[in-house]
């Protein structure tokens, strides 16, 4: 496979690898596959306490009267904790953590009290027991396009512009219009409200000695999270500590503390020097721990006869809850995906009476490509051009709206290699004409892409010790990604000593601070500040150091950051089986290759790449939270009714990665590979569905009611 | 309300006293400080709480403690002949069908369940209709391994690496038992 950079000028010799780019064992795979990895509910504590979050009932409104009797006369109880009695917080300036300060709600689903107890069943059964009187107010918790009432935020997530113009899309949207061989294609597409819905739920125990706070949470970032608790709690930092080895899935959901860390603490307030457990319930997890907002995006394509875009456009409208923004960057990827003089990209919120949304897998990247991929699909198909063949006609030389070149860019790359591996060549592009039995058979295809993030502020330590090996401490999270595994691999490379002799630590305040598990850069980050670190111990300590003898040192600046664009490539290809009298749509095939700099490890990246596509269907077949607008509520709040893909919803899944060599990006040359695979998908499988039956659906998940309502009105022939 | 039961978990003896609203699940987890097993949903929805309870898969989120006085459980941790993994855990490693280990255990134990299930010739919703005698785990295709281990979620995504994993779990035990 030949992939370019754009410049060939190396600015610095890489390390010599070893142990990176090899197929390493998963490190904790072990004590997994036993259960003995320690997750954040699961630390051994002496006489635990047990507290379960009251919830509000209303979606909007003040709380009137507050009836704790009947929970504190349950057996096991030590206290109920309201808004009446709580601390007070030093700072309640993130709204969504300034629990329990006073009596307004507003969302349904807010956290309104807890139940301390003796035991975890008398806690929730006092919680039960808890009553509050409410005055209601008027609410509005559904998104309506033309009815919400939408401003335009500061920023998006990520410091993202809010809006970008660039030309006339306009003018020319009305020349393509004008134009009988040209094509201006005008849509709005819609993805819907999504959970994270790790395996495991959020959970902290919560320890108070004097004025020192411990924190067991699971997080994406102890430091960050003890960050804001210490801030929350008016407390030195130095005095919170939060220990976090093991996340069971985060997804975004983990990335920022939410509210119940807070309550926890709160909760151990009043038993000082016990620790306090308390775990969300799956349920709670729904209003609790963040969400991704619907989307509705109006997507806006202009183009010539040869398909090449003349414009792209992309107008996002999102929610967020009134109490805190959080403004998905959906039109992000817009900005970078194709070359057209005239482009136009916008963010519109609604602020509603709803849950607080934050991030989840490829936050703005995931719902922003779903889309624009499909009104790329809807235009080969108007042009009579191949799916392929359009998106490659498209690819943009320099970054379309900065006009810097890429430190590497190979879309078309992906795209062609996935062509090849997946059989594309031979497709016939007629829409609802291959039949086996009741199926009818269809492929498409969708680009993935998402940006290489960066995080300043990494540190990681190296001490030689006198077992002989090399501790090396930097407080990363490993949430399922493989940071166990490919940081000790970044690690040997870095000091040139055998695997064996990495003595790995992770996932605690007491370690150097680590930026966030987040954005697809923790091992370019982590990994980033390792390889420094083990340089300067090296020319500290040479290469037969003394026990005790120790180096630090924080990732370092990009000097090309500025220089060019930096982002990672794919392109999916999905076959799809429609029932042709359920609508019911099976993949039995669905092939990602990808172009995302160096691999450290195959083994640990094609899992996070197959995770990631398996995310993306079950986004495009199953995934969605509903609102009953009435009452605030989000319905079908538990495993059962929100359906994420189970064993029997996945058939083949293969995900290939193409060599990249990009100097630029950062010394590992690792783009990230956490978030791409979840990009892209449900528009390959929407275009496929469209390949299948002729029917195109524009919004996902793609239940059998949205398929079938098409069949009706024109079902294909057999054959 | 109170009551003492006798449990034996990974070939140990346990008297422990539990509320009668205790599931097994919190019993083992809060109780017994056994957290092998996991709690992911509390409702039976995602089986990361399934052990072998009496020889079968069972998800212990559901099952009140107090039911089982006097039961045998095995959490993954006691699969294996001591320190050694068992063949569907060895499996597991190294087809890297894992990422954050949260629903693996739970995944592992009802592997061991469905290849237990297959030798006696269970049949599952795919199997074909009429099929005699049942099936075997030689016979588990993919369709079978992925309805049969269709109760434990997995949300990273490691069904594809799943399948493989059960699927060789089920040809080392036939070769272990000498087929």
């Amino acid at each position: 496979m030949t992939t370019r950079t754009s410049e060939s000028r190396t600015p610095e010799p890489a390390a010599r690898p070893r142990a990176v780019g090899a197929d390493r064992e998963r490190a904790d795979a072990r004590d997994k596959v036993l259960g003995r990895a320690p997750y954040a509910f699961e630390h051994p504590m002496e006489r635990p306490c047990y507290a379960h979050a009251v919830l509000s009932s209303v979606p909007r409104g003040r709380i009137t009267a507050v009836d704790t009797e009947a929970a504190r006369q349950e057996e096991g109880v030590i206290t109920v904790l309201t808004y009446e009695n709580a601390e007070r917080l030093a700072s309640t300036d993130d709204a969504e953590l300034a629990i329990l300060q006073g009596p307004e709600v507003a969302f349904r689903g807010q956290i309104v009290g807890a139940v301390i107890a003796e035991t975890p069943e008398a806690a929730r059964e006092a919680a039960s027991l808890v009553r509050f009187t409410y005055a209601e107010e008027p609410h509005a918790s559904e998104l309506k396009p033309g009815e919400s009432e939408l401003y335009r935020p500061e920023t998006a997530n990520g410091g993202a512009g809010t809006d970008s113009e660039l030309g006339d899309l306009d003018a020319a949207m009305e020349a393509a219009r004008a134009d009988p061989g040209a094509v201006a294609l005008d849509e709005t597409y819609r993805t819907a409200m999504t959970h994270c819905n790790p395996m495991e739920p959020h959970a902290t125990i919560a320890v108070w000695q004097g004025d020192e706070l411990t924190l067991y949470d699971s997080s994406q970032s102890v430091h960050g999270h003890r960050d804001t608790l210490a801030e929350v709690f008016g407390l030195d930092r130095a005095r919170v500590h939060m220990i976090c080895p093991y996340v069971g899935g985060g997804f975004g959901s983990k990335g920022e503390p939410h509210a119940h860390s807070v309550l926890a603490a709160l909760a151990a307030r009043e038993v000082s020097g016990r620790p306090v457990k308390l775990a969300l319930t799956r349920q709670q997890m729904f209003t609790l721990v963040g969400y991704r907002t619907p989307t509705y995006q109006r997507v806006r394509l202009a183009a010539g006869a040869d398909g090449r875009l003349t414009g792209i456009g992309m107008d996002a409208v999102e929610q967020t809850s009134r109490i805190k923004e959080f403004a998905e960057q959906s039109a992000n990827p817009t900005r970078t995906m194709y070359a057209a003089p005239h482009r136009k990209t916008t963010h519109r919120l609604a602020a509603l009476d709803v849950p607080v949304p934050s991030w989840m897998r490829a936050p703005g990247e995931c719902p922003g490509m779903f889309g624009p991929e499909v009104a790329m699909d809807e235009l080969a198909e108007r042009l009579g051009l191949d799916p392929v063949e359009v998106r490659v006609r498209n690819d943009a030389p320099t970054d379309p709206e900065t006009g810097k070149p890429f430190s590497s860019r190979n879309l078309v790359a992906c795209l062609r290699e996935g062509a090849r591996r997946f059989g594309w060549q031979d497709r016939d592009p007629r829409p609802a004409v291959r039949r086996e039995g009741r199926w009818l058979i269809g492929t498409g295809v969708a680009s993935s892409a998402y940006p290489v993030n960066r995080q300043p502020g990494s540190v990681a330590a190296v001490q030689y010790r006198d077992d002989g090996r090399y501790r090396v401490g930097i407080g990363a999270a490993d949430l399922g990604t493989g940071a166990w595994t490919v940081l000790a691999q970044i690690a040997a490379d870095a000091l040139d000593v055998p695997l064996d002799q990495v003595d790995l630590r992770i996932g605690d305040t007491a370690l150097p601070k680590a930026t966030v598990a987040g954005g697809s850069s923790g091992t370019a980050m982590w990994g980033s500040a390792i390889v420094a670190a083990a340089r300067k111990f090296r020319e500290r300590h040479g290469h037969d150091p003394s026990p005790g003898d120790h180096a630090q040192a924080e990732t370092p600046a990009n000097p090309h950051a500025e220089r060019f664009a930096m982002h990672a490539f794919g392109a999916q290809f999905v076959e799809v089986r429609v029932d042709a009298d359920t609508g019911e749509v099976r993949v039995p095939r669905l092939l990602g290759v990808f172009a995302a700099g160096r691999i450290i490890n195959p083994r640990t990246a094609r899992s996070q790449l197959i995770g990631g596509m398996t995310m993306g269907l079950s986004m495009a077949l199953h995934e969605e939270t509903v609102t009953d607008p009435r009452y605030g509520l989000l319905v079908n709040h538990d495993l059962a009714n929100y359906h994420i893909t189970a064993n029997a919803d996945v058939h083949s899944i293969e995900a290939h990665s193409i060599d990249e060599d990009d100097p630029y990006v950062n010394p590992l040359g690792a783009k990230g590979i956490g978030e791409i695979g979840i990009t892209g998908t449900a528009a390959a499988v929407v275009n496929a569905v469209r390949h299948a039956t002729g029917v195109r659906v524009r919004e996902v998940p793609v239940t059998l009611d949205k398929v079938l309502e098409g069949l009706r009105n024109g079902p294909p022939s057999r054959q | 309300m109170e009551t003492e039961i006798r449990l034996r978990v990974d070939g140990q003896a346990y008297e422990v006293t539990v509320d009668t609203r205790t599931t097994v699940l919190d019993a083992l987890r809060e109780r017994l400080g056994i957290t092998s097993p996991k709690k992911g949903c509390d409702h039976g929805q995602c089986g990361s709480c399934t052990v072998l309870l009496d020889g079968r898969r069972a998800t212990t989120c559901l099952a009140l403690a107090v039911s089982y006085d006097g039961a045998e459980i095995t959490t993954a941790e006691g699969l294996g002949e001591g320190e050694e993994l068992h063949p569907v855990q060895q499996a597991f490693v190294d087809h890297d069908a894992l990422q954050c280990g949260y629903c693996t255990p739970g995944q592992v134990c009802s592997a061991v369940g469905v290849l237990r299930e297959a030798a006696q010739g269970w049949p599952s919703a795919v199997t074909e209709v009429g099929a005699e005698g049942g099936i075997s785990p030689e016979a588990l295709d993919h369709d079978e391994i992925a309805e049969r281990m269709s109760g434990n979620l997995c949300r990273c995504g490691a069904y594809v690496n799943i399948v493989p994993a059960v699927a060789a779990a089920a040809e080392a035990t036939a070769e272990g038992a000498g087929r």
